[in-house]
């Protein structure tokens, strides 16, 4: 069992960061719309609001994190020209989506989409954790400041899924490849 | 003065000032991401890392607009009582234009 050192890299930024945001933020908006909403009578212990703020900036650690690997590390892979007369496209995934008209699409649309998608989740999720750490219980009496957040919140949530779907097909087209590998386990042949 | 006396203080200028640089930070992120694409000087403007291209200098620039925009604010609107509803408005209405821009179709358009 072995891995390439650029499929890790990929693993990395969608399931280790990627999938992980979109997991969190499910419980950001409920916790926001819990802990803050007008008619809940129940004060948030000072440890509750701790921990939300902690983990809202987590949550922006991982975006920043997931949008920062993508660009700067594996993005370059994806978009590395191959030298003329190159037949084998299996390294160069971008030239390989662009050379078929079934594929093309996933980067015309998948990737031209997702790249810049995905900048508004960090933008988003470090305001709302800025917010939060600011006015903790206070946010209660600003619930139009609520709500606003709760929307940042939900764009986020909705970015980082177009991001994370197309990161997921263009990675089953034409995954990125190539670099050293890695020997996980060794197997047996039968 | 103790922190409770200054968490009840708190006006709503900071929050506001935070929600619409965000606003702001998204709209110049579809703004760029469009001009980069149409403008040719632009496009190799913002080519600050070449193994990203372009989309280096894009994000690069939405983020320092997005920052500034939230330092100014955050000075102009620091213990004050804003029209949030207003601002709440706007940058949400900035966020969802700046979300659309980036959708290759609409990006066309333009």
């Amino acid at each position: 069992m072995e891995i390439t050192t650029r499929s890790l890299w990929t693993l990395i930024h969608g399931m280790g960061f990627g999938a992980l945001y979109l997991m969190a933020c499910s419980g950001a908006l409920v916790e926001l719309y819990r802990r803050y909403c007008t008619h809940n009578s129940v004060e948030p212990s000072s440890r509750d609001e701790t921990f939300l703020r902690v983990y809202l900036a987590v949550m922006a650690g991982l975006a920043w994190l997931a949008v920062v690997t993508g660009s700067y590390i594996i993005y370059p892979w994806y978009r590395a020209k191959p030298p003329a007369g190159t037949a084998n496209l299996a390294v160069y995934p971008r030239y390989l989506l662009l050379s078929s008209p079934t594929t093309s699409g996933w980067h015309n649309m998948g990737m031209e989409w997702k790249e810049y998608i995905a900048w508004i989740v960090p933008i988003a999720i470090t305001m709302a954790a800025v917010v939060v750490m600011q006015y903790g219980r206070r946010l209660k009496d600003h619930p139009q400041l609520r709500n606003t957040i709760l929307c940042f919140v939900w764009a986020s949530l909705l970015s980082a899924g177009i991001a994370g779907f197309f990161g997921a097909m263009l990675n089953k087209n034409a995954p990125v490849e190539g670099g050293d590998t890695i020997h996980l386990v060794q197997g047996e042949s039968k | 003065m103790s922190a409770t006396t200054a968490t009840a203080t708190l006006t709503n200028g900071p929050g506001a000032a935070a929600v619409l640089a965000a606003g702001i930070g998204s709209f110049a992120l579809g703004l760029f991401a469009v001009l980069a694409e149409k403008i040719t000087t632009l496009k190799s403007w913002t080519n600050f890392y070449n193994p990203t291209g372009p989309l280096s200098g894009v994000t690069t620039m939405a983020v320092i607009v997005w920052l500034a925009a939230w330092a100014i604010l955050n000075l102009r609107w620091r213990g004050r009582e804003v029209r949030l509803v207003l601002v709440s408005r706007i940058a949400l209405a900035l966020l969802a234009v700046g979300m659309l821009l980036t959708i290759p179709p609409i990006a066309d358009l333009f």
